[in-house]
């Protein structure tokens, strides 16, 4: 196969997971959610219990008028949807999905690119929060850019107790050197990485930069139509970004009870499904965390817990 | 609460989990109709012919909402000194718009000429189309449920301890 074939067709498969998973998700989301709450959730789009419901969605969208406010910063309004989406386009570029080089584009230093691509995320909202000349869009932004910079270190932090203990910083090596084990080992590491994950795509119950109670809609509150629907389209795509990166680093990635060779990529794909759930499920679950709770969550439990299992990583590396 | 910390956070996620597994609720009404007891009261059904106009459904009425429209008639009988009178319904009517479903009229009726039964789909998009005339009233007559069944522990019927004693 040329060169330019199998990076047309890598390209064009991380295109199609990109569109569809966020799908399955979401429409996941829609039934876990509906019957969590003893609900039956959509029934009718599609004819077998609501399942084309985000396709009728996604029309519902495109029809909508696009409206940028007069005030609004024209050209970084628009530019701002793409901007939240496009990092995590880039981030499942590098996410392995199997063995012997299932990935779209194998990095040496996968986990850096990773943690520093989500990072543009805090952009993303900035623009939306500054450019649409609304007083809850800036509230929003500025909660929002205030719990990303800080999850952010804890983020990191557990991220780099695996990258050491891995003692690689590539995405596929750290599956090759994850076992078993490591499962209890890192267990403090995975319960940060996710917690600061779900903070990161402001999931509930880290909503509070969207807290549509009190802020309208936060920093999306003028976005409407297509726009909208990138916002949206990026939040699921960031379930499904949290709950690979977690896989990958955690779970095992592609490690399965049999046949890890061949059937890889089930395995990755059943775990990613499995966290999405547990993200959906946590969402059902709890309430919205407050500002101060959440700042609190974030410095005075995450980062301490996220150091102690650095020190522990760094001492059993050093033992064995 | 007591307990361990994070206990009730794991009982949080027990509870939407314990949920999830139960069938749903919710009732699919336009597609599966609802199963409603035999009391229920949807609309009032009129047999016209136990009518006897004698007007006490339209007095009773809180609200107004029966119109009642009738002329005598001579009726003769062979063996009689004179002519008898009776009443001729010409019209009988409940305004639905009106009506607050009370059910006195049901009650006071003597001579069973009303019913409840449990339809409930005529809502109508122009509020006059909610008077419902005597046509109307009778054909609702065809969805009155049977009547419950006697407790077999209740008190026996006036009209049968009324019998027995007669018999015997």
């Amino acid at each position: 196969m040329p060169a330019w074939l199998e990076l047309l067709v890598r390209v064009l498969v991380v295109v199609v997971a990109f569109l569809t998973l966020p799908l399955v998700v979401g429409q996941a989301e829609h039934k876990v959610m509906a019957h969590m709450q003893g609900r039956l959730g959509p029934m009718y789009a599609g004819a077998f219990h609501g399942w084309a419901q985000l396709i009728a969605d996604g029309v519902k969208f495109v029809q909508k008028e696009d409206i940028t406010p007069r005030a609004a910063d024209r050209a970084v309004f628009r530019l701002a949807p793409v901007i939240s989406l496009l990092p995590y386009l880039l981030v499942l570029l590098v996410i392995p999905i199997g063995p012997h080089g299932l990935v779209a584009q194998p990095l040496d230093i996968g986990l850096f690119f990773v943690l520093a691509v989500v990072g543009i995320g805090v952009v993303a909202v900035l623009m939306t929060a500054w450019s649409s000349a609304n007083k809850y869009a800036l509230l929003g932004g500025l909660r929002a850019a205030a719990q990303l910079l800080g999850y952010e270190l804890p983020f990191v932090l557990a991220a780099a107790s695996v990258a050491m203990a891995a003692g690689t910083l590539s995405l596929s090596g750290i599956v090759n050197a994850w076992r078993p084990w490591w499962l209890l080992w890192q267990l403090p590491a995975l319960g940060v990485f996710f917690t600061a994950g779900l903070a990161e795509i402001r999931r509930p119950p880290f909503d509070m930069p969207i807290a549509d109670s009190e802020l309208v809609f936060g920093y999306l509150t003028e976005y409407t139509g297509l726009r909208f629907a990138f916002f949206l389209l990026a939040e699921y795509v960031g379930i499904v970004v949290v709950a690979a990166l977690t896989t990958v680093l955690f779970l095992g990635g592609w490690r399965g009870p049999f046949a890890d060779a061949q059937l890889g990529w089930l395995w990755t794909l059943l775990k990613v499904f499995a966290v999405s759930f547990v993200i959906i499920w946590l969402r059902v679950a709890y309430p919205r965390l407050r500002e101060d709770q959440l700042q609190r969550l974030c410095w005075l439990t995450l980062v301490p817990l996220a150091l102690a299992q650095l020190l522990l990583t760094v001492g059993v590396r050093l033992a064995l | 609460m007591s307990g361990v910390p994070g206990s009730g956070l794991i009982r949080g996620l027990a509870v939407t989990l314990k949920t999830m597994t139960r069938p749903a609720i919710t009732r699919q009404y336009p597609d599966v109709r609802p199963d409603l007891p035999p009391r229920s009261r949807g609309v009032i059904a009129l047999l016209e012919e136990n009518c006897t106009v004698c007007m006490l459904c339209a007095r009773e009425c809180p609200d107004w909402c029966i119109y009642i429209d009738s002329h005598k008639e001579e009726v003769v009988v062979p063996g009689a000194a004179r002519p008898r009178q009776r009443n001729m319904l010409d019209r009988f009517a409940i305004d639905f718009s009106l009506c607050m479903y009370c059910g006195i009229c049901i009650e006071a009726c003597p001579f069973d000429a009303l019913y409840w039964t449990p339809e409930f789909e005529y809502a109508e998009y122009d509020i006059r189309e909610l008077l419902h005339e005597s046509d109307r009233l009778g054909q609702w007559m065809a969805t009155v449920p049977a009547p419950p069944a006697h407790d077999p522990n209740g008190e026996p019927a006036k009209e049968e301890t009324a019998a027995a004693k007669k018999a015997g």
